[in-house]
Formats: structure tokens, sequence, C-alpha cells
């Protein structure tokens, strides 16, 4: 039944789930009930499984890692999160994260699907056919992914602290984790994003270091930048000077700064862009 | 007829002021001599005895309509207590009310702490006593069982415990939706007053970790620390030492202020990683109300602390109709199970109004 579908299709599937456990988890914070984080993390699994069937298909159609316009890099960026949610974020038992990891995988994936512009041209040979550099790009994309799971971390924080200050615990508050767990939570993704961003760059310049006319100046500063930004926050959060609710705006402003220089990164790639290819069917 | 075979009667705290109930309470001895008077009667076939501090209940299975006149005039009489007295105060109710009554009794919405869960323990042993004691049989067992079933579905299926409703469990929830686990906190107890202890035996029964106590009176400080199984600090330390704790818990009866913000700024640049919970349980105020704007410092006083509980108390008032109309479906299904199985009077008599 479902073995005819497009990459395209598959993705609108994914988005549907996380959009569903939106509206599901939605419902119960206005209720004001506990949500069945079961019920979240198969809705989010399902999803996650028709995501990657998309992301397969889309890779088998173009020879490599999706990675080829704004399309394939929201795409990615939202099913490395949820991959991370599902691998670590429900060991972390955090109430509250699912329903978040939901949120974000929808407005990611709806997103890009509604924007057609996104995907109706993609770069062909991103990676000039050597597999460092597209490991170089996965890494980066994953590392954003880790980076996502961390704003949505960071933005619990955020609630956290405000509703404790403020004294307003009720409602939807009462099913915040507490301050220590989200805060140890952020460190050990802010650690793991800046490992991985790190090993992207390693590997990235290991390439650039032979070839360094290929080298793109703009993506290379934008991206330097946000590594940069992520590597200092850590410095300052283990050095005890980033703490608790600015530590947590920290994580917020440089994710959504993450989201903003995608933009002229993928802009300023050099292969031309090209019509994207027909919807594919995964084999 | 069979709707008396099945009765509870007794006092409560709706309708019996403490100083009546004082009088009506039982130690473990008279309850035994009670019990035994009951089985002497012949006229109640099973029954059981709930004793509480807000509450004195026999639950019982006649099989004659005088036995609860019996019941009454037997407890009266041991108690001292003026016949006419009790009826003035008594609860008395029979066949699916009395059902309908022990049902929200285990499931703590007759309490006079709304959806408290202590009572539904103090159910389960006074039905493990009778029962022992050869006081139950097939009807009262069932009952019971049934009940507690009862009590467990509500709890679990409304928000009647939901939230604390004493100031001292407010705070220490507060302290976990900060520390998540209390087990590694370090609590400093300034103060030795009552509502400081029961504070830090709260924090005590969720486990937390290691408890000083500091109070002006050093010796009433070690006295209370041996109590609580923590130790003790001299008073003028409090300031220079705030950094090695946590969680203060202040309630002395200072005139001004114990804890200036200059002292908790000190304290948080030490250890900033970690956030520093104030619960000032005192008045006038232990703490500076300036500590509440440092940076990953939180501040509660009592009124911080009522309201909550205030609110606590209300959100599960407003789950008593649906946990009522809950346990009412439970209590007519259980009473269409038994009825059929009650021993019919053996011969009539007036039988009192259902709740006098």
């Amino acid at each position: 039944m479902f073995a005819g579908l497009h990459d395209r299709t598959w993705i609108w599937i994914a988005a549907a789930c996380y959009l569903a456990g939106l509206i599901l988890g939605t419902i119960s914070l206005l209720r004001g009930t506990r949500q069945s984080n079961a019920a979240i993390n198969v809705i989010i699994a399902f999803g996650y499984l028709c995501h990657l069937l998309g992301l397969y298909a889309r890779g088998q159609a173009v020879g490599g890692c999706p990675l080829g316009n704004m399309f394939e890099i929201f795409q990615f960026t939202a099913w490395s999160a949820t991959t991370l949610y599902l691998v670590l974020g429900v060991t972390f038992r955090l109430s509250l994260l699912g329903y978040f990891t939901s949120c974000l995988a929808a407005v990611l994936t709806v997103t890009s699907l509604a924007i057609p512009a996104w995907d109706a041209t993609r770069r062909v040979q991103i990676f000039g056919g050597n597999p460092w550099i597209e490991l170089h790009a996965s890494l980066a994309l994953f590392s954003y992914g880790v980076f996502a799971l961390l704003a949505l971390t960071a933005l619990m924080l955020v609630l956290r602290h405000h509703s404790l200050k403020s004294k307003h615990l009720g409602g939807w508050f009462s099913f915040l984790p507490s301050i220590l767990e989200l805060d140890h939570i952020s460190l050990r993704l802010l650690i793991a994003g800046v490992i991985l961003m790190t090993a992207s760059l390693i590997g990235g310049a290991v390439y650039w270091f032979r070839d360094f006319d290929t080298v793109n100046l703009t993506k290379l500063l934008f991206t330097v930048a946000l590594w940069l930004a992520y590597a200092v926050a850590l410095a300052l959060r283990l050095g005890g000077q980033l703490l608790a609710k600015r530590f947590a705006w920290t994580c917020l402003v440089l994710f959504a700064a993450a989201l903003v220089s995608l933009g002229p990164v993928d802009a300023s790639r050099n292969p031309p862009a090209l019509p994207a290819p027909d919807h594919v069917v995964p084999r | 007829m069979s709707q008396e075979a099945f009765f509870v009667l007794g006092a409560t705290h709706h309708t019996t002021p403490l100083a009546v109930r004082e009088r009506l309470s039982l130690d473990a001895d008279a309850a035994t001599r009670f019990a035994r008077q009951l089985s002497e009667l012949g006229t109640v076939r099973e029954f059981t005895l709930l004793n509480t501090c807000n509450r004195i209940e026999f639950y019982g299975v006649a099989s004659d309509p005088a036995a609860v006149a019996q019941v009454q005039a037997a407890f009266c009489a041991q108690q001292n207590v003026d016949p006419a007295e009790f009826e003035r105060f008594r609860l008395h109710l029979r066949g699916p009310a009395a059902l309908h009554h022990l049902l929200e009794v285990a499931a703590g919405v007759d309490s006079q702490m709304v959806g408290e869960t202590e009572i539904f323990g103090q159910v389960k042993d006074a039905y493990a006593l009778a029962q022992s004691r050869g006081h139950t049989g097939p009807i009262l067992n069932r009952v019971f069982q049934k009940t507690f079933q009862a009590a467990k579905h509500v709890r679990s299926h409304t928000a009647i415990t939901e939230g604390h409703v004493s100031v001292a469990n407010v705070a220490v929830d507060l302290a976990q939706t900060i520390f998540g686990e209390l087990g590694s906190t370090r609590i400093l107890l300034l103060g030795a007053g009552d509502i400081g202890e029961k504070t830090a035996k709260a924090f005590r029964s969720r486990d937390a970790g290691s408890l000083t106590v500091a109070s002006r009176r050093l010796e009433r400080a070690m006295e209370l620390a041996t109590a609580l199984g923590a130790s003790a600090m001299p008073f003028e330390q409090r300031e220079s030492r705030l950094a090695e704790f946590d969680i203060v818990v202040c309630s002395t009866s200072a005139p001004g202020t114990v804890v200036s913000r200059d002292a908790a700024k000190a304290a948080i640049q030490k250890r900033p990683a970690r956030p520093l919970f104030f619960i000032d349980l005192a008045l006038p105020r232990d703490v500076d109300a300036g500590v509440a704007h440092l940076q990953n410092v939180f501040l509660y006083n009592l009124d911080d602390l009522a309201k909550i509980a205030d609110e606590n108390r209300a959100a599960r008032e407003a789950e008593l109709a649906k946990c009522r109309a809950l346990l009412a479906e439970r209590a007519e299904a259980l009473w269409k199970q038994i009825e059929p199985r009650l021993p019919a009077p053996s011969h009539g008599g007036a039988v009192p109004s259902p709740r006098a």
C-alpha cells in the first residue's frame, strides 16, 4: 500500500505525525493533564520512520546525502534532532521534551514542505564525489540537530526559571522538569554539539588545505563564527561565567542564528543549482 | 429491609468539634475492649472499627435492626458520653449511603485535608486488624477489597491527590522543581521553631540529603539536630557558610533579617552553577527581599507557600464532584453485589434517620 509513495509524500506523513504530537501535547497541556510520554514517543517514532524513508528515497535519487537545497537541509536538521531525541532524549525522561521535539520537527518539516521554491532546484555534486566532504557536511548538519535539541531544553529552562521567579507554578508549568536536570542535559548537549561540529570542521579543513581554491569564504566565515560562538558559550558555561537563564537564552539565540545562517550558507555554495529531480519512490 | 443490615455509626470532623472527638477517641486498649463487647452483642455479624484523629466509625453488618442502638449504647457507656449528646453529632448511614461513605473516606474525599492519602492506610490497617481478629466475614471482606480498588482508581484517574496542601510539603515540592532528586542537596535550617521542624521533617521524609540546624540557642539547635539526625552549627556562622548549602529554611523569631542580600550574593558567587533556594517561613521575614533578584537564587516566603497550598487545595476541591460521581458508580455496583447476601433482620424495629 505504501510501496509506491514518493519521497515528499513520506515526508508529509512524517510532518503529519509530528503535527499530531504537537496537537495532542497541546490539548493535554490546555486540559492541565499530564501527557503520556509513551503515546508521544510512538507518534514521533512513526514519524521518524516515515522521515527516514523519505530522506532515503531522496538520497537514492541524488546519489548521496540529501543536502542540496534549503528543503533538504531543513529536513536533515529536523531528522537529526528527532534521531537524537529517540536515542538520547527518551533516556533523559524529561517530561515535555517529546512534546517540544514534536513542535520543532513539525515546524521545520512543514515550513520547508510549504515553500515549494526551496525544493525547486538543488545543487549537484556538492561533495565533489569525496565521501569525506559528505561526512563533513552530514556531521555539521547533525550538530545542528544537537543544537536544535539544546534549544528545546534551553527553552524549557527559560520557562522553568520564569515560573519559579514569577511564582506561577500551576498549569502546564508543573510538567516542566527541574532546573538542575535541564541545566545538566543542556550542558551535555552543548558539549556533544561542539564536539560534532569541531569534528566536522576538522574534516572539512583537511580537504580545504589540499584544495584551497574551492573554499567558499562566506560559508567558511558563517560556519566558523557559529562554531566559535558555541565553543565560547561552552567555555563560559564550564568556567561558571554563563549560567542559568543567561546560558539558556544564549543557546536559544545561537540556534536562531544557526537557522538564519543556513540561507546565506546555502546560497553561497559553488555548484550551480539545477532543477530538483522528480519526486522519487524508495526502492 | 436489607438496607438496615449494612450500616456505619460514628462521629467525624464534619459535625463533631475537636473537644468532643477527643472524648470519643479510643486508645488501643479501649478499642480492643470495645471490639470484644461488639462481638458479644450477637446482633452484629461483622464489623470494623476505624479510629483516627478526625473520625471514629463502626462499619457493621447487623442481623437485627436494634443492633445500631445497641452499638451506640455500648460505645457511649464505655466512653462515658451522654447518648443524647452523641446523637447531636453522630453520623449514621445505612445501605448504599453507608457504602458510598466508606468509599469516600478511603479515597480521601471525605477527609479534612481533601485528597490526603494517609486515610487509605488507616482504613487498610483497620480492616486488617478486624480481619485478623475474625470480626469480618464475607460481606465486609468483599466491601473492603472493593473499597481499596475504588480508592486507588479515583487516585489514579483524578487529580484529587495532586499538589500538596501543607506549607511544609509545598516547600519540598518547590525544592524538587529546582533540584529534582533531593538526595544530594544540603539543607540549612535556621531557627528551631515548630514550622521549621515540620519542614525539616518533610524534607527528611522525601530522602533529602544532609541537614544542618542553626539556632540562636546552640543547645536547642543541638537538641533538634539530634532528633532529626542532623548536625548543628553556630548561628553566627550562617552567612559565612551559606555557600555550603543548597536550601535554606528560615524560621527564626529574630526581629530583623538574618540573611542579607550581600551574604546571599557572596554565596551564589562561590557556587554559581548550583541554584540557591531560600524558604522564609519567619514573621517578620528572615531573608532580605532583595535576595529574590539575584541570578539563580529563589526566595519564597510564608505567603507565597500558603498561596500555592491554597491553590492546590482549591484544585483538589474542584475534583471532588468528579470523584464523588466515580465513587457513586462503584458504590452502586458494589451494593448490587452485596445486597442479596445481607442477612434479613430477625425482627422489626425503629431505625434512626439516614444521616442524623
